[in-house]
This record gives C-alpha cells, sequence and structure tokens, in this order.
C-alpha cells in the first residue's frame, strides 16, 4: 500500500470529540466512503456504550469502549488510533495503546508533552515502524480517502481547497493552520494535494518531514511535494541529506519561516515551542540556503510560495508528468434534513415486509420446520444473535425447571389472591411478578454475582465462606428448605447433568461444587440448590460463549438473569390464575385465628 | 511552552536539594546567593554568613554567557581571591548603574548577581560536562579541559557519549565508564565516573533540556561547580511542579523586563487549554499583530520584517487552540492598552491575522476582540490606528461582518479580507507596497 490512507482506513478515536467525530463522518458522506472512518470510541469514564453521530441525513451509531485494548478487540481493522487526550495524559495513553502492537499510525493531538516523553513515545514508534504523527498536531488528510479529525477545517473549505480528491502535491508542514493555508494556495495554482501532513509543532514530533516526504517518493499519486519548515531542530537536513543520496527524484517546493527570529537572537520564542534556533545552523535562513543549494525549490519568501507551485505544476503538466483532472462530482451534506431520534432499537425491525427479530423474519422462526425453538427466539430477541443448540436447549431446560413451585409460595399465592378478588389475567399475573425481587427468586443473580467474584479472585472456597461470613450474608445459592445430600433435588441433578454432558466448559459450577463440599460438610441441608445452579450455569454459558468478563457483569448488573425466572415462572402463574377461574373461588379473607395480634 | 533557560542559581539550587537522593557518595558545599534590586541585604546577610566570612566571586546571572571574556567575572581586588562583600557590593552598585554592552552586541542593564565564594584552584583542575538531548538520544559531554577556553579544540578535548532513550542502567554506567576522557587524573577518575553518571541520571530526572557545568572543580570528595548553564522543558512543569518549586524563566539579557501585561497573558495562558502568547519587540514600533496561530503569527513577523523593517514590529504573539471569547478580549484588550500608549505622528497600523483555522470558530474569537475595541475605541481613534483584517475557517464570513461593522459604527478605519485574499496580504495594503 503506497500513501498514509485510503478509503477503507479506519481510527479508533481516543476521547469523545464529538466536534472533530462529527466532521470526519461529514468528510466520509461527502467523498462517499463506504466504511465510517471512526470505527470506536475510547472514553475512560463513559457511561454509554455507544454515542449518535450522523452520516448524512441518517443517524449512526459509534460504540464507545473504557480503554483502548477493548476497542481493538471489537474493531481489529481500525489500525489509526487518534489521541485526543490532554497534554497531561497524553503519554500513558499513547504508550498504552503501543504496547498493544497494533496500530499503523498514531496520531497525538496535544500541545505541550513534555519532552522526554514525547522521545519516548518516538523511540517505541520507532522500533514498532508505526507512523507517529505528532505531538501537537492537527492531523493528515488522503484527499478523497481518510481525513484526521478537524485538519482541513470546515467541509466548505475542504471543497475550496480541493480536499476531496486527490490532486497531485504531497504537502507536509508543522504548522497545522499554515497547512490549510498552503492547501488552499496550493489548490488555487494546482490540481490541489494528495495527501498532507501537519507533523506538529513541537521540537520532538514522531515522524518528520524526511519519512513523510519519502513515503510520498513512492506514492505514484504524488507528483511534487512541498515542506514548509520551519526555524529550530535540524529536522529539514535530513531531507537535504536523502536528495543529495538521490532518494527524492521528484520536485520539491521547499520553505523554513522564522526568518525573524534571527533579530532576536533566540531570546523571543515565535511561534511553535520547536521553532528555536539552539545554532546557526538551525535559524530559517540557513535552512533556506542549503536547500536552495541543494536543488528544492526554494521561493525568495514565504508570500512568493503560490507563484513557485504554479511554476512547479506547469512544467510538470507540460512534461506530461501531471494529467488534468476531471473533477468528481460533490455529494451535498444534508445537514437540514438531520433529525435527532427519541428511541433506539437494536433487537427487532417491523419496517420492511415482514418484521424481524435480530435480522431474521418472524416466519423463518416461528414454525417448527424452521429449526428454531423458543430458546433460539430468546437468543435473537435478548441477546441479538442466535446461541448454539446447547445454549438454546439450556434456556429452555432453565425455563421448564422454574416455570413453577406450586400454589404456596409467595407469588404465585399473591396471583391466586388477586384473581379470587375478580381481577384479569394481567392483573393477577403482575401482582405475582412484583413479588419476584431480592428473597423471592433473587438468588439467581446474586448466586452468580458472588460466585463470579470468588472464583475471579481466586478465593479458595474456605476463602470464599470465610468472605461471605464477613459480609454478614448468607451464601447465595446455596441451602434447601428439605433436599439435602442424602436426599438431592432432582432438579439440580439434571441442570448439572446437562451442562457436564453439553457445555464446553463449566469451570464456575466445578468450584461451586467445591463450596458445596465445605458447606454440606457444616450442616446437610446447604446444597447447591437450583436458583444457584442457573445462575453459575448462565456464567459459564456466556464465558463458553466468548464473551467478555465485562458483558457478563453487565448482563448480572442489568437483571438478565432474573429475565429467566420472570419468563419461565410467569407459565406457572398464568396455571395458577386460570386455575382460579375455573374453580371460580369466592373471594380470599384469612382467617382472624391465624394472625397474632397485638394485645 | 518551549525549552527555557533558567539562572544559574536556580540550577544550582535545584542541584543541592537533589544532592543526597543522586551523588551519595560525593559531597556538594552549596553556597549561593541571588542578588537583584528586589534583595533585602540585610535579610541575605543574616542567612548567609559566609558572604562576611568568605573570599567571593560574583557574577551576573542573567542567562548569557562568556561573562569571564566580557570582564563580568569579579574574583580579585588587587589579587585573585581578595573580594570581599563590601567590595563585591560596590561593584554590584557600579556595574548596575550604566547599560552594560556585551562583545555579542546586546544591550541592556544588569539587575541579577550571583554571589559564592571563591575557590582557589588551578586551572588544570577545571573539569567540562554537559548534556543535551537529540533526538532519541541523549549525549553527554566530557572533558578534563573545561574553563572558557573549551570550545577551541572541542574535538580534540571532548569525548562524548552516546546515550540510548531505552539503554538500562547498567549499560549508562558502561557508556559513561568507557567514555571517560583519558586525560583525567589517576586519582580522580573514580569520583570523575561516578559523578558523571549520576549528573546524567540527575539530567535526565529533573526534564533538563540542556545543562552544562563549566567548569566544575574535584577536591576529594567535593565537587564545586563553578558555572551553570541550562535550559528547562517547561511543558514538564506538570509533573515537576514540586521540585522546580518557584522557578521563573527570565526574559534574556536586553530584552526590557517582561511588564506585568504580558506576564498577566502568561498566566492566562498557563490555566488555559487554548494557548496565548505575547512578546513585546519595541514599544515603539509602528505595526501591532493580533494573530492566530502559531506557524502564520510567524509568517506575518517574517513578512513585515521583510517589508517594513524589524524595528516597525512592535510585538509578537499569537492565539491558538479556540480560546474562548472572554480570553481573546483580554488578550486583545491588553495589545491595544500597550499599543496607545505612546502616539506616533504617523499613527499606527494593527493587524488582526490568521490562516484558514482548522477548528476555532473565527466568529466567536472576533467577538472577543470587538469587546476590547470598544474598551479602547477612543484610544484607538486618538492614535489613529488603522485597522486590517485576513482570516478564514469556521464561521469567518460572519466574524468578519461583525468586526467590520463594530468597527465602522465605531468611527475607526477598517478593512477586512477572507481566505480568498493570500495570508499576509494585508501587512503589504497596510503599508503601501
Amino acid at each position: 500500500m503506497t500513501g498514509l490512507f485510503n478509503k477503507k482506513s479506519q481510527a479508533i478515536f481516543w476521547n469523545n470529540n464529538a466536534g472533530a467525530i462529527q466532521r470526519m463522518l461529514d468528510y466520509d458522506f461527502v467523498i462517499k466512503r463506504e466504511i465510517h472512518s471512526v470505527a470506536a470510541i475510547v472514553a475512560p469514564t463513559a457511561s454509554r456504550k455507544f454515542e449518535l453521530f450522523f452520516y448524512g441525513a441518517n443517524q449512526i451509531k459509534i460504540p464507545v469502549y473504557v480503554n483502548t485494548e477493548e476497542a481493538v478487540k471489537n474493531h481489529p481493522q481500525a489500525k489509526v488510533f487518534l489521541n485526543f487526550a490532554s497534554f497531561r495524559a497524553a503519554f500513558d495513553i499513547t504508550m498504552e495503546a503501543l504496547k498493544l502492537h497494533h496500530f499503523k499510525t498514531i496520531m497525538i493531538t496535544a500541545e505541550g508533552v513534555p519532552e522526554r516523553m514525547a522521545r519516548l513515545i518516538n523511540l517505541e514508534a520507532k522500533k514498532q515502524k508505526v507512523t507517529l504523527i505528532g505531538p501537537a498536531s492537527v492531523g493528515g488528510i488522503t484527499a478523497g480517502a481518510f481525513r484526521i479529525a478537524n485538519i482541513g477545517g470546515t467541509l466548505s473549505n475542504m471543497m475550496q481547497s480541493k480536499l476531496h480528491r486527490p490532486g497531485s502535491c504531497g504537502l507536509v508542514t508543522r504548522s497545522g493552520g499554515l497547512f490549510n493555508e498552503l492547501a488552499n494556495i496550493i489548490a488555487q495554482n494546482s490540481d490541489g494535494i494528495a495527501e498532507g501532513i501537519a507533523i506538529g509543532g513541537d521540537r520532538f514530533v514522531g515522524t518528520t518531514f524526511v519519512d513523510y516526504l519519502l513515503l510520498m517518493e513512492k506514492d505514484p499519486k504524488i507528483k511534487y511535494m512541498l515542506m514548509l519548515g520551519e526555524v529550530g531542530g535540524t529536522d529539514e537536513y535530513e531531507v537535504i541529506k536523502a536528495k543529495q543520496e538521490g532518494l527524492l527524484t521528484k520536485p520539491i517546493i521547499a520553505w523554513c519561516i522564522g526568518t525573524i527570529a534571527e533579530n532576536f537572537s533566540g531570546s523571543v520564542q515565535f511561534g511553535h515551542a520547536g521553532a528555536s534556533a539552539n545554532s546557526n545552523l538551525e535559524t530559517a535562513r540557513s535552512k533556506n540556503m542549503a536547500l536552495k543549494e541543494s536543488g528544492f525549490y526554494v521561493p525568495e519568501t514565504f508570500n512568493a510560495i503560490p507563484e513557485t507551485i504554479h511554476q512547479v505544476y506547469q512544467q510538470l503538466l507540460k512534461d506530461g508528468v501531471i494529467e488534468p483532472i476531471i473533477e468528481p462530482e460533490i455529494r451535498e451534506l444534508p445537514v437540514s434534513q438531520r433529525k435527532s431520534k427519541n428511541f433506539i432499537c437494536t433487537i427487532s425491525d417491523d419496517r420492511g415486509d415482514e418484521a424481524t427479530y435480530a435480522g431474521i423474519p418472524i416466519s423463518s422462526v416461528a414454525t417448527p420446520d424452521t429449526g428454531y425453538n423458543i430458546g433460539d427466539v430468546i437468543s435473537l430477541l435478548w441477546f441479538k444473535k442466535r446461541y448454539p443448540k446447547w445454549a438454546t436447549d439450556f434456556f429452555e431446560t432453565v425455563l421448564k425447571t422454574v416455570a413453577d413451585h406450586g400454589p404456596a409460595v409467595s407469588g404465585a399465592h399473591n396471583a391466586k389472591v388477586t384473581a379470587r378478588a375478580g381481577k384479569s389475567v394481567v392483573e393477577s399475573l403482575v401482582t405475582g411478578l412484583l413479588t419476584i425481587g431480592p428473597r423471592f427468586g433473587g438468588a439467581i443473580d446474586d448466586a452468580a454475582k458472588y460466585f463470579k467474584y470468588a472464583y475471579d479472585e481466586n478465593l479458595s472456597p474456605p476463602d470464599f465462606l470465610m468472605y461471605m461470613k464477613n459480609q454478614n450474608i448468607p451464601i447465595p445459592g446455596i441451602g434447601h428448605r428439605i433436599k439435602s445430600l442424602k436426599n438431592p433435588d432432582k432438579r439440580v441433578e439434571g441442570l448439572k447433568n446437562y451442562a457436564t454432558r453439553f457445555f464446553p466448559q463449566h469451570a464456575l459450577l466445578d468450584y461451586a461444587l467445591k463450596v458445596e463440599l465445605e458447606t454440606t460438610a457444616k450442616k446437610d441441608n446447604l446444597i447447591l440448590n437450583v436458583d444457584g445452579t442457573i445462575g453459575i450455569l448462565m456464567v459459564d454459558m456466556w464465558r463458553s460463549l466468548g464473551y467478555a468478563e465485562s458483558e457478563i457483569d453487565e448482563f448480572i448488573s442489568g437483571g438478565t438473569l432474573n429475565a429467566f425466572f420472570i419468563l419461565g415462572r410467569s407459565i406457572g402463574f398464568i396455571g395458577h390464575i386460570l386455575d382460579e377461574k375455573r374453580l371460580q373461588m369466592p373471594m380470599y379473607r384469612h382467617p382472624f385465628d391465624d394472625i397474632l395480634y397485638d394485645e | 511552552m518551549a525549552q527555557k533557560p533558567v539562572r544559574e542559581f536556580f540550577v544550582k539550587q535545584l542541584f543541592a536539594k537533589e544532592w543526597d537522593h543522586y551523588f551519595t557518595r560525593l559531597n556538594y558545599p552549596f553556597k549561593s546567593v541571588l542578588v537583584s534590586p528586589e534583595t533585602s541585604v540585610e535579610h541575605v546577610l543574616a542567612a548567609h554568613t559566609w558572604l562576611k566570612k568568605d573570599d567571593l566571586v560574583v557574577k551576573p546571572d542573567m542567562l548569557f554567557g562568556k561573562r569571564g571574556i566580557n570582564n563580568l567575572v569579579l574574583y580579585k581586588n588587587k589579587k585573585p581571591g581578595d573580594v570581599d562583600w563590601d567590595f563585591a557590593k560596590k561593584w554590584m552598585k557600579e556595574k548596575s548603574k550604566s547599560e552594560t554592552e556585551l562583545k555579542s552586541g546586546q544591550k541592556g542593564y544588569l539587575t541579577h548577581y550571583i554571589v559564592e565564594p571563591f575557590v582557589p584552584h588551578a586551572s588544570d583542575e577545571e573539569y567540562y560536562i554537559a548534556a543535551t538531548a537529540q533526538g532519541l538520544q541523549d549525549v553527554l559531554y566530557l572533558s578534563a579541559a573545561g574553563g572558557i577556553d573549551i570550545e577551541s579544540g572541542w574535538d580534540e578535548k571532548v569525548t562524548t557519549v552516546v546515550i540510548e532513550l531505552d539503554d538500562d542502567e547498567k549499560k549508562i554506567k558502561e557508556k559513561i565508564s568507557k567514555g571517560l576522557p583519558k586525560d583525567i587524573p589517576t586519582a580522580k577518575k573514580n569520583i570523575f565516573v561516578d559523578f558523571a553518571i549520576h549528573f546524567y541520571f540527575f539530567f535526565r530526572d529533573m526534564h533538563f533540556a540542556y545543562l552544562e557545568l563549566n567548569p566544575f572543580v574535584i577536591k576529594d570528595k567535593n565537587i564545586f561547580l563553578l558555572d551553570a548553564v541550562a535550559r528547562m522543558d517547561d511543558t514538564a512543569e506538570f509533573v515537576m511542579k514540586e521540585k522546580w518549586e518557584n522557578i521563573e524563566y527570565p526574559a534574556s539579557f536586553g530584552m526590557s523586563k517582561k511588564c506585568p501585561e504580558v506576564e498577566a497573558i502568561e498566566k492566562v495562558d498557563h490555566h488555559s487549554g487554548s494557548s496565548l502568547k505575547l512578546s513585546i519587540l519595541n514599544r515603539k514600533g509602528r505595526i501591532w499583530t493580533l494573530v492566530a496561530g502559531g506557524g502564520a503569527s510567524v509568517v506575518y513577523a517574517d513578512t513585515i520584517a521583510d517589508l517594513a523593517g524589524v524595528t516597525e514590529l512592535a510585538n509578537y504573539g499569537e492565539y491558538s487552540g479556540g480560546p474562548t471569547t472572554e480570553e481573546t478580549r483580554f488578550y486583545a484588550a491588553t495589545v491595544f492598552d500597550l499599543m496607545t500608549r505612546e502616539k506616533n505622528p504617523d499613527g499606527k497600523i494593527l493587524l488582526i491575522g490568521g490562516a484558514i483555522a482548522n477548528f476555532t470558530d473565527v466568529a466567536k474569537t472576533f467577538e472577543g476582540i470587538v469587546l476590547a475595541m470598544q474598551e479602547y475605541k477612543e484610544a484607538l481613534k486618538k492614535n489613529k490606528v488603522k485597522i486590517y483584517v485576513r482570516r478564514g475557517g469556521p464561521n469567518y464570513q460572519e466574524g468578519l461582518k461583525n468586526i467590520e461593522k463594530a468597527a465602522k459604527e465605531m468611527g475607526l478605519y477598517i478593512e477586512v479580507y477572507g481566505p480568498e485574499t493570500h495570508v499576509t496580504e494585508i501587512v503589504k495594503k497596510a503599508i503601501n507596497v
């Protein structure tokens, strides 16, 4: 691949800088990119899993992650890292990103990263052959393919500067503002740029003039280059050296700004942090002279750059090196049609001919011949994908196991009492369901939570018991009123047998059974009960399916386990309600003699 | 923000503070006092009783070098090492009275001096050490021939040790030991190596951009730092706050002392996420600039110097990184205040310039400039200020329209241009080239 970016390049954007991200997406739309240039956002304090942006008139979601590693795992194709952290955090964030050995290009926008830190970043980037744009850079652009953040300014300015399609100039500057200025000047005096980079204003920036110019030398789109250097540093001499060694053969226009600085013998800081001459060699005048002597096109002053561009471009046209460009059609940005949506739905869609569950038409899941069962439908609507058969069968096993537990449990009792008061099925059902909570059905959530915690923290079973004792909480999922080791719960046996036969792994269940050995040694009925078994096996299932721990934690805290109990037990509640309707029992009143009254 | 020179006194004080942490086997008899117009003599004498007892050396501590060659090192009255406090005081008073011109041509008033005990030593006891940051390497320079002549015959006198940023401690020690100049006396070799190694760690950890001791003297386990020159990387301030406490970056010699206005801008700059910079080059200059962007501001300065001559340029400055309206108002008001203090019969020129902004909202920043214009409209009129504006970027049309309308309503002369006009064209228009 030649050039820094192409139409498929994608970035991970560190910091939710909504303005800059939207500008990238606007550019995407105008140049008709098919995939968004921003694949994901990293924001450590984010509470949302995505942010909303516009692509043209449509609202789109860009996923948000709390760290770069997660973002990379989910978007391995995104090889560009745009670091918009502050100067305080930029070093740590960049080093973390480099540790992943994943990115090809990293851009740092912060100005004021300590020099030693910037140099350590440079060193690591160089070792990994990563292109490092910045620090203190506004970015770069491959015209018509990929723009970094704000470079190029407003869309209308980009159009005017012909940044929406490749021209034939390669532009490298230090300054971001002058980058825009020159892109505009180049568009006015030639056919615009093919690729451009603002390398950053600090003394120690990563990839520097010579590196970019050597890349541009190899890029067939680029026919000539323009380098805008500055007083301070010796980077421009590297470029001269490369030319003298014959590595740069295309025409290069060059100018170094900051001729003013000599008048003040280095005592005034002109412009960027890097713009301070520490020796005579580093003055703008010396550099301009050296460039001129080495065969670069060096104008008389900055203000003569337009004429030099014109002259070089016309010559290349005449020589047939550059062909005139046929201007592509521009797609207008439909800003006025943009409307933010109040609701978002990611599980089903009823807009087409037929409503779908996670993209699958209902008719394709409804009848037995489709091979989809109710477990499949749950996996589609609850988890947005079809789970393998062992998992959907497990769902159904759970639903069947928890469907009912007789009329005496409090939820069923409440449903029955309500039905006898003459209320409808739905009223009676919700009365039963409202009973579900920390004491009724809630042990599934807590069992999953605490056993997962103990396992993740590598607590030995005795340590786990001690931990729970210190917390003053009875271990959720352990204990049964009647059942014991000698008189085991058949439902639990069934779930355990199923998991051992069909689950790819069940490490948490194994751990829970070791805990059970400890508890039953104390008391015979402190067995792993049905709630505990379900909660623990759900965790084993999600781990087997490759979910990240953070996602599993979210499932648990979001109440997903509870949801299985609610769904399953509804079957039983409805049964009891219908039973009452059939039996037509009168309104229930609790007998006085069953209540202990205060004297 | 960039590399900034600091006073010799600051460097020595930092050495003294960190000494026991780095140079555990060596001793630094730190005795140094900075004397400035603000110094209370009684106070200093009470805190540093050695001033009255020891023979003294006095030098200006104002960032310039070659003080020996410029005859600005006081170490003798009748013979070397006989300078007492009274004589030193008299000398400083004398030197501060009139303007001093250095051999380099720099001119200015001496105000700050460093006073230290005289350390008798032979010239062949003077050693040299310096460290600097170059790209991905640190470079250490070592020599047994320190002193004012170090630069002549540099290649023969000085050995160079190149340290990669990822060299570990063992490797660094090895390289420095190997790079030791051959002509260090055998008896002092171990001390020199030990000092050089920890000098490097000190240089690295304290975020120096450059650090030079020329010369330093070794006597037994005592290290005397006779002269020190350094630049700090001021961007590291947020990590070095405690160690660098009370750091100051003086204006270089010959530049007028930073005026309170410039200091106020520096303060705002320091606390803002955006960048505000201002230097006064010549208060009497006719052309004042209010330019956005670190690059564009330099291009304006270059062009003014080329077309009108450097003496016409009154200030250099830039604002960038999306400053708030209030920050821009404050910045512009400061410039207007400074430019309307002394009238010029030919009137004055104000260039409100900038390239095509990437993300700075031009209308918003111009709002701040208009507010400042309102405050200073009478003064600007009295000083016959002509205003030339050129800018592009987000909302530039609105910004240009507003500033033009406001200035005209105030009765100020103004011309405005957008991105279709070359960035520095307004310089030509303003001075009629």
